[in-house]
């Protein structure tokens, strides 16, 4: 696949703009149940900027609201964090941050600024880091100022805002996230940890609390590529 | 813990965390194995939050109008449907789906 630069230009903008509005989606719905769970108007929102990772929100409002502590709350919200720890050394490379950028850029480190941050990096004639960043910063963007706007929107509305099952939503995250996933199923090995890596997170869902099994998961190319390297050469891709 | 102190305590947790990430030195991600894993982590994750957001409820699994939601999408994306078109047609599918149910 051969791009010119305006054309990979444009889509990774498209692209960081539609999940901006799907993360708004999910924002108006996190607003409401940040408030119903019994956190103020202002928490919620500061929340939102501070915290601005969804998974991690949606556990801490999840435990709040569900009559947990507010202690393993916290404590499951930043454990669901530790994969944007993993996604910041797979991206520093990328990135390069320097300065007060990496200050800044950090905080925009997510599932989604991630994900089309790695596919720009996908794109062939020498273009790869310059659309890699691009996707980055425009999806870590578009995604922050639309997540806040509609947490915002969401936690104002409170209770009024219906459930997000009744327009699909909960369908629409996981569409989102395989739609991110095919273009680096452009191989075998790809594949296969793919398929292993849903098989054992849907697995371990009964077993281990809410999040961690995505982390489990992580742990699926680690064994993959140890147990590689006991094998000759000879025997390794032969694509 | 009062919420204000949860919701400070979970912001300060997440974002060292990030920053952690960004600071690495580059040369731990030298090596073949190394840089292996991390091409392969992405692969990982995404399919591991494709298939938890379509099955898991909490810590139960179920099967319920995601996964046709979900199968739409699939024959939207063999069909090289864009980005937001798949994932419009996972959303309505299972809309609908709910509305006829």
């Amino acid at each position: 696949m051969t791009e010119s630069w305006p054309e990979a230009r444009a889509r990774l903008v498209r692209t960081a703009v539609s999940i901006g509005v799907a993360s708004g989606a999910y924002g108006i719905s996190l607003g409401a149940l940040g408030v119903a769970a019994g956190l103020s108007v202002t928490q919620t929102c500061a929340m939102s900027l501070l915290v601005f990772t969804g998974g991690s929100q949606f556990a801490l409002v999840g435990v709040i609201g569900g009559g947990g502590a507010a202690a393993s709350g916290a404590a499951s919200a930043i454990l669901l964090g530790v994969r944007n720890g993993v996604y910041g050394v797979r991206l520093a490379p990328l990135l390069r941050l320097r300065g007060p950028r990496r200050f800044v850029g950090a905080q925009l480190v997510i599932d989604e600024s991630t994900a089309v941050g790695l596919s720009g990096e996908t794109v062939g004639g020498g273009l790869g880091t310059r659309a890699g960043r691009l996707g980055f910063w425009a999806t870590g963007l578009a995604v922050f100022v639309l997540w806040n706007l509609a947490t915002l929107v969401g936690a104002i509305a409170g209770d009024a805002v219906g459930d997000p099952r009744t327009f699909g939503l909960d369908a629409a995250a996981p569409a989102a996230f395989l739609a991110l996933l095919a273009p680096r199923l452009d191989n075998r090995p790809a594949w296969v940890i793919a398929v292993v890596s849903a098989v054992v997170a849907v697995s371990v869902v009964p077993l281990v609390p809410a999040g961690v099994p995505v982390l489990v998961a992580a742990l699926v190319p680690v064994v993959a590529v140890l147990a590689r390297r006991t094998r000759p050469a000879s025997e390794r891709e032969t694509t | 813990m009062t919420n204000w102190v949860a919701v400070l305590v979970t912001a300060a947790g997440c974002y060292l965390l990030k920053l952690a990430g960004v600071f690495v030195p580059e040369r731990w991600l030298e090596g073949e194995r190394v840089t292996r894993v991390l091409t392969l982590l992405p692969v990982a994750l995404l399919a591991a939050l494709a298939a938890v957001q379509t099955f898991a409820t909490g810590d139960h699994l179920v099967i319920d109008a995601r996964v046709a939601g979900v199968a739409a999408a699939i024959v939207a994306l063999r069909l090289r449907a864009p980005f937001i078109v798949v994932v419009a047609v996972s959303a309505a599918t299972a809309a609908l789906l709910r509305l006829l149910t």
